[in-house]
C-alpha cells in the first residue's frame, strides 16, 4: 500500500472513479494538461482524454452551472474551483439550482455533482487564496458540505461524494495537501458521508474540528495527553447536513467541548454545533462550550496569517479553560 | 452565415490599420402585419394543417394565460407571469423542437411548455404554490426538460452542460435555452455563449426580446444595435427574427436546430416580440410605458396575423375560430377544476426530494413539521379547495427582471 499525500489521494479517488464509472467527468480551469493548479488532476487528461477531463473557459458560474446541466443529464461531473476565494460566482448556481433541482422537480431531475475547492490558509498564498467560508454553503438546504482531514479520508469521502446522488461541495484543506503521507489502499471503498469520525478517544474533553485544523487539534490532544488530560478528537467531515450523534455521545462522556475552525467566529459552523449542544446536550455539559476560531476580520495576508489560524497553543488553552471551569 | 471573416491580405504594402473581420445580422420575416406571405416562404407556410394546429396551440396559450390572470385576480392563484403577445415566439420554438430535445425555459414560455406536453394543471399548480407542478407527469411529459428558471439567465450555463452531455453520448439532440432581453446583460449569458462555442455543443439560445425587463426598456438594457450580435463576440452566429410571425420563428428555429443537430454547433436567435401584459400580476406596466406603444404592438398581434393568413388561404374561418375557442375554453376550465381540486400536500412533504434519502440529521425537523401542523390546525387538507386563497397568503413578491 503506497504512502501518499492528501492531494495525491484526491487524484487517486478521481482516477479510480473515472475508471469505474464512465459517467464521471472532471472539469475546471487548468484541470487538463496542467493537472490543476494544485496538481489534483495530474495524469487524468492523458488517461481519460479531453472529453472527460475538460479545461473550461475561465468562468466559475459556467463551471458550476454547466455541471448542473451535465448532472441533470445523468453524468457525474466533478468540477474544480481553483481556490475557495473564487467560488463565490458559483454560489448562485449551487444555491438556486444544484441544491434545489431535485426538490423543485420532485425528483424528476437530479444533480449528482461535486464542486471541489481547496480552502483554508497557512500556505503563504496571495490575497483571496486562503479563505474558509464553508458556512456559506453549510447554510444552504439541499447541499452536502464535506471536508476531509487526511489522505485516507480524502480518498474515501471523495469517492462517496462522487457516488452520492445529490450535490456535494467538497472542500480540500490546502494547508495539509502535502503535509504528511498516509498509506491509502486504492480499494474503491468509500467512507460514509453524514457521519463524524472519532480520531482519538478520550474521556476528559471533546475537541471537534474539520479540515486542516484537525491537524492542530490532534497535536493539541497530544500535548494535553502529556499532562494527563485525555482528549477525544472528532473530525466532523460532513459539515452539512450536520449529524450531531458522535459529538453528543462524546460530550455525554466528557462533559466538555472545544470547537476548532479556521473560519471566522461569527456564525461559523462552530456556532451551530454549540447551539445544538445547548439544545440537545446541555445536561451533559460541565463547562461552557469553547470555540477556537479565526477572527471576525478579513483573512490577513501571509505575514499575519499564522496569528489568524487556530494554534495548538490556543486549542490547549481552551481545553484547559474548559477543564478548569468546573 | 452572418459571420464573415476577411482573409489576410497577401499585399505586403497593406495599410497599417485594416479590417480583419466583418459581421452582419440577418433579420427574417415571412408574414407581414396583415398576414400577407412573402415570396420566398418556407414549406411550413404551405402546410396549412400544421399551421392550424400551431394556431390552436397559440390560442390555447392565450386562453390559459387569460384564465391564469383571472384566477390570480380572484385569489385562486399566486403571482403569475403572463405571456400575452409572445405566443408566436413560444409556440414557434416549441414546434420546431424534436420530442427528445431539451427545453430550458424561463417563466414566460407557457406556449412552448404546453406544446411539449406540460399540462395546464401542472402550470397552475406551480404558480399556485405546489412544486409538483414541475414534476411533469402527463402522458406526453417532456421528462428531461428543465423546470421554469426564475433567476435571470442562470439556466444558460445548464444548457451548455446538457448539450455537452448530448455531444459526449453522440445523441442527435439539441438543448434550447430561452431567455429574455434583460438576460443578455448578465454574465451568465456571456459565459454560456462563450463556452458553448468553445465546446462546439448543440445548443440554441433564443433571446425573447419582448422590449421590457419589468420597467427597463430595451434601450436602457444595451446600446448594441441588436441583441443577436452578442453571439458574435463568442464566435457563434446570431440572427433576428420577427417574433410575432409564427412562420418565421418556426423556420429560423428549425434551421438552427437542424444545424446544431448536424454539426453540433451553437446558435443564437433574437426573437423580436412584445410583452402585451404586465411583467407579472404583481406589476402595473402603466407606470412605465405608454398607451401609444401598447396600441402599436396590439396591432401586431401574433394570433391575428397567422389567423388572417390562414383565412385568406381558405384554410380557416371565423366559425371555426368560434368553435375552437369554445373547445379550448372547456379544456382550460377542466384544468382549472383539476387544479382547484388538488389538495395541498402535507407540511412534512417539504422534506421530500430534498435529498434522495433524507439525512438522519434532518429527520427531527421533518417530524416537527408534521407535528406542528397538527397542533396549529394548519392542516388545510380538510378544507375545500376553493376556500384556499394562496394569493392572499402569499407575499406580493414579484419576479425579478423581464
Amino acid at each position: 500500500m503506497a504512502e501518499i499525500t492528501l492531494v495525491e489521494a484526491v487524484t487517486l479517488a478521481l482516477a479510480h472513479e473515472m475508471e469505474a464509472d464512465e459517467r464521471v467527468v472532471v472539469l475546471g480551469e487548468d484541470v487538463g494538461v496542467n493537472g490543476g493548479v494544485f496538481r489534483a488532476t495530474t495524469g487524468l487528461f492523458e488517461r481519460f482524454g479531453p472529453e472527460r477531463v475538460i479545461d473550461t473557459p475561465l468562468a466559475e458560474t459556467l463551471i458550476a452551472g454547466m455541471s448542473v446541466g451535465l448532472a441533470a443529464q445523468g453524468l457525474r461531473p466533478v468540477a474544480e474551483i481553483q481556490f475557495m476565494g473564487f467560488i463565490y460566482p458559483a454560489i448562485d448556481q449551487m444555491l438556486n439550482h444544484a441544491a434545489r433541482l431535485r426538490r423543485r422537480t420532485q425528483g424528476r431531475l437530479t444533480c449528482p455533482m461535486v464542486l471541489r475547492a481547496p480552502f483554508g490558509g497557512g500556505i503563504h498564498a496571495p490575497e483571496h487564496h486562503s479563505e474558509s467560508t464553508e458556512t456559506l454553503f453549510a447554510h444552504l438546504p439541499g447541499l452536502r458540505v464535506v471536508a476531509p482531514s487526511s489522505p485516507a479520508r480524502a480518498y474515501g469521502l471523495l469517492l462517496a461524494s462522487i457516488r452520492d446522488p445529490d450535490p456535494v461541495v467538497f472542500l480540500e484543506p490546502e494547508r495539509i495537501y502535502r503535509l504528511g503521507k498516509e498509506a491509502v489502499d486504492d480499494s474503491g471503498e468509500a467512507l460514509p458521508l453524514d457521519v463524524a469520525f472519532v480520531l482519538r478517544s478520550g474521556s476528559d474533553v471533546t475537541l471537534v474540528s474539520w479540515g486542516a485544523s484537525v491537524r492542530e487539534t490532534l497535536l493539541a490532544a497530544d500535548r494535553l495527553s502529556a499532562d494527563g488530560i485525555d482528549a477525544e478528537v472528532i473530525d466532523v467531515a460532513t459539515i452539512a447536513p450536520l449529524d450531531m450523534t458522535a459529538i453528543l455521545e462524546s460530550v455525554e462522556k466528557t462533559g466538555r467541548c472545544v470547537i476548532v475552525h479556521e473560519a471566522a467566529h461569527n456564525v461559523g459552523v462552530g456556532a451551530e454545533i454549540a447551539a445544538r449542544l445547548a439544545d440537545e446536550g446541555l445536561m451533559s455539559l460541565l463547562a461552557p462550550v469553547k470555540r477556537v476560531t479565526g477572527y471576525d476580520t478579513v483573512m490577513p495576508l501571509a505575514r499575519l496569517e499564522r496569528h489568524y489560524l487556530p494554534s495548538v497553543d490556543a486549542i490547549v488553552a481552551a481545553a484547559r479553560e474548559s477543564l478548569e471551569a468546573a | 452565415m452572418s459571420l464573415e471573416r476577411i482573409g489576410k491580405t497577401a499585399d505586403r504594402r497593406a495599410a497599417p490599420t485594416r479590417t480583419v473581420a466583418r459581421f452582419g445580422i440577418r433579420y427574417t420575416r415571412f408574414l407581414d402585419e396583415r398576414g400577407r406571405l412573402a415570396d420566398d416562404a418556407p414549406p411550413i407556410a404551405h402546410d396549412h394543417a400544421r399551421l392550424r394546429e400551431l394556431y390552436r396551440q397559440m390560442l390555447l396559450t392565450r386562453l390559459f394565460d387569460r384564465k391564469a390572470v383571472t384566477l390570480q385576480r380572484t385569489g385562486q392563484l399566486g403571482t403569475y407571469a403572463s405571456s400575452l403577445g409572445q405566443e408566436a415566439t413560444s409556440v414557434g420554438i416549441g414546434a420546431a423542437m424534436a420530442r427528445d430535445d431539451v427545453l430550458l425555459p424561463t417563466y414566460r414560455e407557457t406556449g412552448a411548455m404546453l406544446l411539449r406536453g406540460v399540462e395546464m394543471r401542472e402550470l397552475l399548480l406551480y404558480w399556485g404554490g405546489d412544486e409538483s407542478g414541475m414534476d411533469y407527469s402527463g402522458p406526453n411529459a417532456p421528462r428531461e426538460d428543465f423546470p421554469i428558471c426564475v433567476p435571470i439567465a442562470t439556466h444558460a450555463p445548464h444548457a451548455v452542460g446538457v448539450a455537452y452531455a448530448f455531444k459526449r453520448r453522440h445523441e442527435p439532440r439539441v438543448a434550447v435555452c430561452v431567455l429574455g432581453d434583460g438576460a443578455t446583460s448578465k454574465g451568465d449569458f456571456y459565459e454560456a455563449l462563450n463556452a458553448a462555442a468553445v465546446f462546439d455543443v448543440p445548443v440554441v439560445f433564443v433571446i425573447v426580446n419582448n422590449q421590457w425587463a419589468i420597467s427597463v426598456p430595451r434601450s436602457l438594457q444595451s446600446r448594441a444595435e441588436t441583441l443577436a450580435q452578442k453571439a458574435i463576440a463568442a464566435g457563434i452566429a446570431g440572427e433576428q427574427v420577427d417574433g410575432n410571425d409564427l412562420i418565421a420563428v418556426y423556420d429560423v428555429t428549425a434551421r438552427a436546430l437542424e444545424r446544431a443537430r448536424a454539426s453540433g454547433g451553437p446558435h443564437v436567435i433574437e426573437a423580436l416580440t412584445y410583452r402585451l401584459g404586465d411583467h407579472t400580476t404583481a406589476d402595473d406596466a402603466r407606470r412605465y410605458r405608454s398607451e401609444e406603444e401598447l396600441a402599436l404592438w396590439r396591432a401586431r398581434d401574433p394570433l391575428k396575423r397567422i389567423a388572417a393568413y390562414l383565412i385568406r388561404a381558405g384554410a380557416f374561418s371565423d366559425d371555426e375560430e368560434a368553435e375552437l375557442r369554445a373547445e379550448l375554453g372547456r379544456a382550460v376550465e377542466k384544468a382549472v377544476a383539476d387544479y382547484l381540486a388538488t389538495p395541498p400536500r402535507p407540511p412534512e412533504s417539504m422534506f421530500d426530494h430534498l435529498f434522495e434519502r433524507l439525512p438522519r440529521a434532518l429527520e427531527p425537523q421533518r417530524e416537527t413539521a408534521a407535528a406542528r401542523a397538527g397542533l396549529d390546525g394548519h392542516d388545510a387538507d380538510a378544507r375545500p379547495s376553493h376556500d384556499r386563497r394562496p394569493a392572499h397568503d402569499a407575499p406580493r413578491g414579484d419576479l425579478h427582471h423581464g
